[in-house]
This record gives structure tokens, sequence and C-alpha cells, in this order.
């Protein structure tokens, strides 16, 4: 029986310092600092200042006290706020079965034989990727939708050898901005245009919102072709929850979807961990960035008998681990256990469900939309047929109206009365999805109708 | 490992079978040995002309990619269309059905620049 | 026979294989209300092909899957420049509490305190932890922390007027693929500097590539070897001297936590894995975190938002703010923050002196397992390291035909996840290994024997490691054939992509005729 060896120094650490003495006297060194003595000692062991270790009971306490300080975070402040995030109704098994640890808590599947969970969900998240958006061949998912159309883009480049990009607005902010940070490191002209026939044969692609930031659904089929036209590759970045009703951009043009998959895979977590949905036409396929799973086979089946089926990384030489400056991308660690959130979601709600739920989104979004629409003082402005968000006037400005909501404990809509399009003017973005119960849309209507009788 | 005697070889690893002013253009038994298992040949479209010692294309196993340089100058004639769909052929067979391009030389001189099979062995083994 | 039994090709039988039409795994709202008018039909599909199980066969079938995967905590997880320690489970705990989870990003700054308060205190954490007090947590892992570390300096050297000269980034051979591949992402070329006899950067080869087209040194401290690089505060000097930026990868910070930091020695840049160092989970390839830390005079540059504090300390308040000439966004919203809670609790459960010890027995563990091992397996590089070891199968290769690929599937039958294998490239048959400060004592002894053991099969029962893994879910698959003919997603029986040629799978023998 092991003797008391003292108190190991914190409780991820096992060894104690009776293990430490053995294992030092083996080395052959003194102390543990002391292998640390060929680090320059005009630098080492700075002092650093960091706030006091908790016991672990004192500590949950301390942060779930913080995380009451969000306001809402118990629940009972409805909130429409849309614009990229989408609360959305995720099954029980979700999160049940990916806090399975054996998913958690692997790392990025090097040895197939002990990695086939994550192998072969992989698949089943390509496979479902690629039935939904309508493309040959996904990757296993990247960081989100921002930075996937970024990369995108820079795919566009160097398939084309252009460089430039056309974004289309309406397009989220933030997508261009990111498209920006990536563009800048290749030298690559970003051009946000607002009529697709500014496309030219200098852009290596038309960058299409899916629905776009208003909300309106795009007709994906003449956009597709305008960049066709111009020599240019079509790229959709399309809210894959959209595309239970939607029409898949593959089938209306499009060369490469990319999308944000974070709110079919979880709470929106204030914007992160994300998804980046990344799939192509066929003949990108060895210009994709990430990594991908391809089915195997057993070289010998077990005992002689026939070899079983497997998953694998496969077409690696694109990554940066073996081709380094000339690899289509940096990527290495990505966005693995969301996508099998993400999977593990839209296989629950299944073929019917996965239709139904968009349906009951889209149904009570113009629910909604047709109830404000009726209040006297405001005004729900159309762009065309739209999604699960929609553009509401009403009789004081957005900033107002904002706070007049939050004074009925009431989060949102998006003040968007800084966009360009003529729509936008005066206007808020509300958002309303299927997980929105439906006495919080009561509550949204009952309160824009007394800020109305106030504001008459 | 086989070294044909008929071939002309780089430092880089290609072969070629020069006949009447056009030559075949592959990777030698070592080069397939040290790549394993190909999986892709990114090979130039006929009408193409290259340098001497440019890159002409890619060649991609499991574990590594590698870039293909021209042993001699010349417009690409040919590629081999059978390794798009077979790409192990250059590991079963380097200097036969594995070839990669054919060549119209540019200049049958640069041929004389090459090393033979025995001088090519020797630098193998001095590697 | 059972539909989940052990002798089935699960493999081969996917969700969609599974499906029957009517099953549910859940069930969704119905709308039953007065219908609005529907989009014009030429916007809108028909139907999606999705598999159809009930929620019983679905949650089987994943947890199936599940028990074909390794995880840390499966078992002992030594894989190299990866730092698979131990999960905290309270990190996980806090991080999903609903006050934080279901902050969406948009909501005002007033609205999400809570979350920023703590952002902001980890921005701080790390500042310290690093000695470079600026602090960007949007990246959303290692690989972007770079991407958005390196377009700083370009902003930085744009901006004194050399973007035109100075585009050369010097990387040393032992680096991680995502340096260069990041160099090449913000248009820089690539200038490889080889290693010494000691595993160090070649000092005069270094030396040799100084000059003013030098944009920036890319540098893993300590290095992929696992060895401290020696003089590196004046390598940091000389790249200063000639006008250039020092960039530092911190994948390997568990090894100097609170003994060194990257901002004294004079590092301008670094990024940090936090699912490596800050024993978040790694989720089978993801989602990290890599923040990116600098000096003072590059914080205007750091990638947006950062997180800002005013007020007083009884009542701060916290804000996203861009800094003024930000690179921009890494994300469309503000990074990974369910990653950047549960960095930040781990902090808070260890403080300075937990983090300390950290290091320090990450240190031992690797120094204890390399003298441990050290005679049966070649050690390239024969000095002191620091958390990680790298021998080499180079003797078992000339001696035995063993490959360091059979070597690491024995492992498997071993029980333990094999180390990381033919990395850095610049040792033959590598094996790098970094058992972390979670193992203990008698972990790092067994898997030590498990090793050596493996090294006397090779000599004496070489067919055991050319036949292994024999005791892992499934056997050694053909990545050639998988590579050459993609089978990328399901597809319904008979349509021919579903499976790959039959009559092309045994590629092996070829490969064992040119033995």
């Amino acid at each position: 029986m092991p003797s008391s060896g003292g108190r190991a120094p914190t409780p991820y650490i096992p060894n104690t310092d009776a293990d430490r003495e053995i294992m030092l006297d083996r080395i052959g060194v003194s102390s543990v600092d002391a292998l640390f003595d060929q680090l320059p000692a005009d630098y080492r062991d700075p002092p650093i200042d960091l706030p006091p270790a908790l016991p672990e009971h004192e500590l949950i306490q301390h942060l779930q006290g913080r995380a009451a300080q969000n306001s809402g975070a118990t629940g009972g402040r409805p909130s429409f706020l849309g614009a990229g995030a989408y609360h959305r109704a995720i099954p029980a098994v979700t999160p049940y079965l990916v806090s399975r640890s054996e998913f958690a808590t692997s790392y990025t599947p090097y040895q197939p034989e002990i990695s086939q969970g994550t192998l072969q969900a992989a698949f089943e998240y390509q496979s479902v990727i690629c039935e939904l958006t309508g493309m040959d061949v996904s990757n296993t998912g990247m960081y989100d939708g921002a930075s996937a159309t970024a990369e995108a883009c820079l795919l566009a480049a160097r398939h084309t050898r252009r460089n430039a990009v056309a974004l289309l607005e309406p397009l989220h902010p933030n997508t261009v901005d990111v498209v920006r940070t990536y563009a800048y490191g290749v030298d690559l002209r970003v051009d946000v245009i607002t009529d697709p026939s500014d496309v030219t044969s200098e852009h290596a692609c038309l960058v299409v919102q899916q629905p776009d930031f208003l909300g309106t659904i795009r007709d994906i089929e003449p956009l597709a072709a305008a960049a066709h036209e111009s020599g240019a590759l079509a790229v959709v970045m399309a809210d894959p929850f959209t595309l239970g009703l939607l029409r898949s951009p593959g089938e209306a043009g499009a060369d490469i979807v990319t999308g944000e998959g974070r709110d079919l895979a979880g709470p929106p977590n204030f914007g992160g961990p994300s998804l980046g949905v990344f799939a192509a036409r066929q003949q990108f396929l060895r210009q994709m960035p990430g990594r991908i799973v391809g089915r195997a086979q057993e070289l010998h089946g077990p005992d002689g008998g026939e070899p079983r089926t497997g998953y694998v990384l496969t077409l690696q030489t694109r990554e940066q681990f073996i081709r380094r400056e000339r690899a289509t991308s940096n990527l290495s660690t990505g966005q693995s256990l969301i996508a099998l959130a993400f999977t593990i979601t839209v296989q629950a709600m299944g073929r019917e469900g996965f239709r139904d739920a968009a349906d009951y989104c889209y149904q009570q979004a113009h629910d909604a939309a047709a109830r404000i629409s009726a209040l006297p003082g405001f005004e729900v402005v159309e762009r065309g047929p739209w999604f699960q968000e929609f553009l509401v006037r009403g009789p004081i400005s957005p900033a107002q109206l904002a706070e007049e909501l939050a004074k009925h404990d009431i989060k949102g809509g998006l003040d968007v009365s800084d966009r360009p399009e003529p729509e936008a003017r005066d206007a808020s973005l509300f958002c309303v999805t299927e997980a929105t119960a439906a006495g919080d849309v009561d509550r949204l209507v009952t309160a824009l109708a007394q800020i109305g009788e106030a504001h008459a | 490992m086989e070294f044909p005697e008929e071939l002309r070889y780089t430092p880089k690893d290609e072969w070629v079978r020069q006949q009447d002013g056009e030559a075949d253009i592959g990777i030698t038994d070592y080069a397939q040995d040290e790549l394993s298992d190909i999986v892709f040949v990114d090979l130039p479209e006929p009408g193409a002309s290259f340098a001497k010692g440019d890159a002409f294309g890619v060649i991609e196993s499991v574990k590594a990619v590698s870039d293909l340089y021209m042993p001699v100058g010349g417009e690409v004639l040919a590629r081999n269309e059978r390794l798009a769909e077979e790409p192990e052929l250059v590991n079963e067979s380097p200097y036969g059905d594995g070839w990669l391009i054919r060549v119209r030389l540019a200049d049958p001189t640069e041929l004389d620049d090459l090393l033979n099979a025995a001088d090519y062995q020797a630098q193998l083994s001095s590697d | 026979m059972n539909a989940n039994g052990p002798q089935q090709d699960i493999g081969a039988n996917l969700t969609f294989d599974r499906s029957r039409p009517g099953r549910r795994g859940v069930e969704v709202s119905r709308w039953d209300g007065e219908r609005a008018e529907s989009p014009p039909s030429h916007l809108l599909r028909d139907n999606v092909n999705l598999p159809e199980l009930s929620q019983g066969e679905l949650v089987r079938y994943y947890t199936r899957l599940s028990t074909l995967n390794f995880g840390v905590d499966s078992g002992s997880y030594p894989l190299g420049s990866c730092t698979m320690k131990y999960n905290p489970k309270v990190n996980d705990l806090v991080a999903n509490s609903p006050g934080f989870s279901n902050m969406h990003p948009l909501a005002a700054d007033e609205n999400v305190q809570g979350t920023l308060g703590i952002l902001y205190d980890l921005q701080e954490a790390l500042g310290n932890i690093t000695g470079l007090p600026a602090v960007g947590l949007a990246s959303a892992a290692g690989a972007q922390g770079e991407f958005a570390g390196m377009l700083m300096i370009k902003r930085a050297i744009e901006a004194r007027g050399e973007l035109d000269r100075r585009r050369r980034v010097l990387v040393p051979d032992s680096a991680h693929g995502t340096n260069p591949a990041t160099a090449a992402m913000v248009g820089f070329t690539v200038t490889e500097i080889p290693s010494g006899p000691d595993g160090c950067m070649d000092p005069e080869a270094f030396e040799r590539e100084l000059d003013d087209t030098v944009a920036a040194l890319m540098i893993t401290l300590p290095s992929t070897l696992g060895l401290w690089e020696k003089g590196i505060e004046d390598v940091v000097k000389k790249v200063h001297n000639v006008g250039g930026y020092v960039y530092g990868d911190g994948a390997n910070l568990n090894a100097i936590l609170g003994r060194i930091r990257f901002g004294d020695l004079g590092f301008d840049v670094c990024h940090l894995n936090l699912h490596k160092t800050f024993s978040t989970p790694h989720g089978g390839g993801g989602p990290g975190a890599g923040p990116v830390c600098t000096t003072n005079e590059l914080a205007h540059y750091l990638p947006a938002p950062v997180i800002t504090r005013s007020g007083s300390a009884e009542e701060p308040s916290y804000a996203l703010e861009r800094p003024s000439q930000s690179i921009g966004r890494m994300q469309q919203f503000h990074g990974n923050v369910g990653v950047l809670i549960r960095a930040y609790t781990y902090i808070r459960t260890l403080g300075f002196g937990g983090l300390r010890e950290t290091s320090g027995t990450a240190v031992l563990n690797a120094n204890y397992l390399r003298t441990l091992v050290e005679g049966h397996y070649a050690l390239p590089y024969p000095s002191r390291v620091m958390h990680e070891v790298v021998f080499s199968g180079s003797r078992q290769k000339r001696d035995h035909g063993i490959r360091t690929y059979d070597i690491a599937k024995r492992i498997i039958d071993m029980g333990f996840h094999p180390p990381t294998v033919y990395f850095p490239l610049i040792v033959a048959e590598a094996l790098m290994m970094e058992p972390t400060e979670t193992e203990s004592r008698e972990g790092v002894e067994a898997f030590a024997e498990a090793l050596i053991a493996i090294a006397e099969e090779a000599a004496n029962e070489p067919g055991l490691l050319h036949e292994a893994p024999t005791t892992a879910p499934i056997g050694r698959l053909d990545e050639a054939t998988a590579a050459r003919r993609p089978v990328l997603r399901w597809q319904p029986a008979g349509e021919g992509a579903g499976q790959p040629p039959a009559e092309k799978a045994p590629e092996k023998d070829t490969a064992g005729a040119r033995a």
C-alpha cells in the first residue's frame, strides 16, 4: 500500500511530493524548479498577478453570480433579435449526446482505428450538408459562417486567378467585415455592390446571403447566372435552417455554399462557438479548405472475414501540415463538436420535422408581422417574400422603440436605420422563430400597441 | 528497384524516354517508393509549353505532395489520361503504364545534361 | 441479429440506411393556425432527404458511435504538441449556465455585463500570463490566432511604409504547418531556417537571412522538439535590430506557464491555444479558442471586438469595442465565448500557484518519460526536455523493418492513445510524446513500459506490430483507395457512389510487391 506522500498540488495533478521525489531521483535533478534552469535567469519566474484560486463550490457560486448579472439570465425577457444568430428549438437529445465525453474529450481524429465515432459522425454531417445545400462535397466544418464565406472568396480567387471579390448587399455587415479581414491578407479588393449587374470579369466571385440581411428570400438563380456570365463563381451564404423550405442553392446554380450552423447546434452562447458550413461542387474539391472525411474499407477483415467499412481523414495533401505555405487554408482545429450537435439536431427532426419546423418558423413570424402591421402607427415594410425577419417602422425612432420595449422587458428589434436600403429607413429588424413562445409574441404585440397609443 | 538502361534521369527523380524528337516523362521507381501510395496526379493540358526545370504538375500520395519538374523543355503533346482514374499505375508501373506526359523536345541537346542509369543510381546511394 | 450487435458493420449502416418512413426523433411544433401566403414556388424545394429514426434509435446509434472513440476521459492521450490534459467538468458546468449560454450576441452591452466582465477578466489574466498586456479573444482557434497576429504585423509594417520590401517571414524547420500556411495567408513569403544539431534554430543560418526584408520571425516556444530555444532573448533582439517583429506560437505554453513570459523576452505578438494549455475539451477537432496577445504598441491593431472597462472598481462597466485601427473581425460575432468561459473557470480554479505547478509537473512528467524510455528508442536530441519528448523509430525501422506507423498502432493495443507521429518533420520516424501534468507517475510508468515492450516485440515478434491494432473497434483502413476514389457523402444504394468500387480493394498487394 503506497504511503501518504503529501497533498497533490491541484485536483488535476495526481503527483504528490512523494511521487516527485521518486521521479526527480530517477531523472537526476534536485527539484522541479531545477528542470527550468535552462531558461534565462534574468527573465525567469516573474511575478504574475492573477485573481486568487477558489474552491470549486465557491467558484461556481461566484461565476453563476456573474451570469446573473446578464439581463434576463433566468428567462422572462423575450428577445426578438436575429441578424445572424437565431434562437432555435433544440431537441433534448442534442446536448445529451454531445456531452458524451468520448466525443467531447478526443482530439482531431489522427488515429482512425480509435476515432470512428468522430469520423463517422463527420461523414453524417457532410452527407446532411450536401443534402441541404445541393452541393457535391462538404468539409467537416469551419469556424463560423462569416469566416467560411471569407475562405470561399479565397478559393474563388485561387481558382479564377482574379484579385477582387463582389459582395451583394444587403449582406450582414459583420460578414463584410470578416471578408475584408481575410482579403487584406492576400491583397484582394472587396467591392460591396447593390446591383448584381455590377459583377465584372475582375471579380473572382459574387457573394449572396440567403435570406439576405434584412430577411428577404433571394431568388438565387439569376444572381448565380449574373456571376457566371462574368466568369465569377457564385457563393451563397445560406442559413441552413431555412433550407428546410427554400430551394437548395446548388439547384439554383451556386458553386460554393457557406452558412452558419451554430443555431441548430445549441443556444446562442453570445455568438460562439459557431459552425462554418462550407460545401462546393465536385470540381472545387481539391481547392477546398479544412478537413474532409472519406469512407474506407479495412485492409483485412477481422479473422479473415469481410473487410468492414470505416472512415478516415482524406485528401489531406490540401492541408497545412503537409502542404505548409501552399496549403488551401491554415485551418487545424475546427468546430467538430458543434458539427456533431448540428447533425444530431437535424437528424432528430428528420425529413418531415425539419420541414415542419421551418414552416412553423415562417408561419409564426408572418403571423406576428401581420398582427404588428395591424397596429395603429406601425408598418411592416416588405421587400419581397421573407422568412423569419421583418422590418418594422413605428411612430418613434428605432432607438427609442428599443428603449421603450426594454421597459416592457423585451429585447429587440435591431436598429437598422443606418442601412442604405430605402426600406430600412427608420426601421427596426424583428425576428420571430419557431422557438419564440407564442405568449412572447403576444407580449410584443401588446407592448407595441401601448407604445403606439402613447405616441399617437 | 529498377532503373532501365535506355532511360535518362534527373537528380529530382524524373526519367525521360526519347524517340524521334519526342519524349515520354515519368518519375522513377525510387521516387514512387518514397512517395508511397500515390492518390492523385495533376498534369498539364496538351499544348502547354514548359522550359527545362519548370514545375509542370503535382503528384500526391496519402501523406506527401511533390512538384513535378521538366527534365527537358518542350511542348506537351499528350498526358496519361488513365492516371485520373488509376493514379496507382505510377506505383505499379513507373516506367510503363505510369508515364506522365509526352513532350516535343524544344532542344534535344538538353538530353545530354541528364544522368544515365548508373550515374543516377550512384547519386541515390550517396544520398 | 441485434441491429447494434458487435458483429454488425456499423460503418456501412448510417442513419440514412437505418431510416424508415414515418419515424421521427422529436416532435416539432406544427403550425395549425391561419397560413400566410407562401413564397413563389420557384423559390421552394419539394423535400429534404433526411433520415427518419425514432429518438431511441438515434440515441443508440450515436451512443454506439461514441464508444468507438478514445478521449482523454477514456485513457492516457500523450499526443505531442496537443496538450491533451484532463478537461475539468466544472468548466462545462459554468459555461453551460443558461445565464451565459442563452445570451444573444447582439444584446446591448448593458444586458450582458456578466459575460463581458468575465471576458474582460480573461483578457487581463492572459495578458499577465504572457506579459503581452493587450489581448483579443475573437479568434476561434490557434491557426486563426496566428492569422490575426500576422495581420497585425502586416498592418504595422504598412504603417511604417515598408510593406513593399518587408514581406519575408522566417520560420524554423521544426515549426507546425500552420505557421508557413499562415504566413502565406497574409501575403508573405516563407524562409525556412534549419535547426542545428542541438535542435535549436541554427544561429548562423538565422543570421544569414536577417535583413530589412524580414517582416517577422514566427517561432514556437518551447520548440516542437520539446526543447528550450537557447538564446531566444538574443534572437528576439536581432530581429528587432533589422526592424522585424517576433511572433510567438503559444501552442506549447503549458511548458512555461507561470515560469517565463513572451512579453518579457521581447516578443511582439503571440497566440494561445485555450483547448491545449487551458484545459477546454477539444471536441474531436474543435471548438477551440486562439486569443492573440500583444504589446501596447500594437494594441490598436487587435481584431474586433475587444472588451473595455470603465467606471469605478466597485461598479465597473464593460463594453465591446473596436480597436482604433483594428485588422477587423475574425468571426461574425465575438469569438468562441463558451470556450473562453471554460478557460477562465480553469484559471480561477488554479490561480497563479496552481498554474505554476501545472507547468512544473508537465515538465517533470515529460522528463521522467524520457528517462524511462531512453535507450529503447533513438533519442535524436538527448538533452533535458520541457513538456514533451521526441523519440525516433529509426532504429526499429533499420533493424527490424518496423515503421513508426506500426509502433503507433501497437500502442493502441496497449490501451493508450498513440503519440504524435512523423512530426516534427525534421525527425525521421518521429514519435512525439506529451504526457501532460494530469498523468500520474504510475500512468507515465505504464506508458513507458508499453513502449519498451513494443521495442522488444519489434525485435522478437514483429508480426504483432504489422497486424496491430487488433483490439480496436476497426483494423487498419485503406487510406490510399479512400483518397484515390473519394466517397465523401452518403448516397442511396444502387447509385454507385455509396460504396467504393469493389474491384479496386486490395491495394496492399501492389504495395507489398514493391517492397
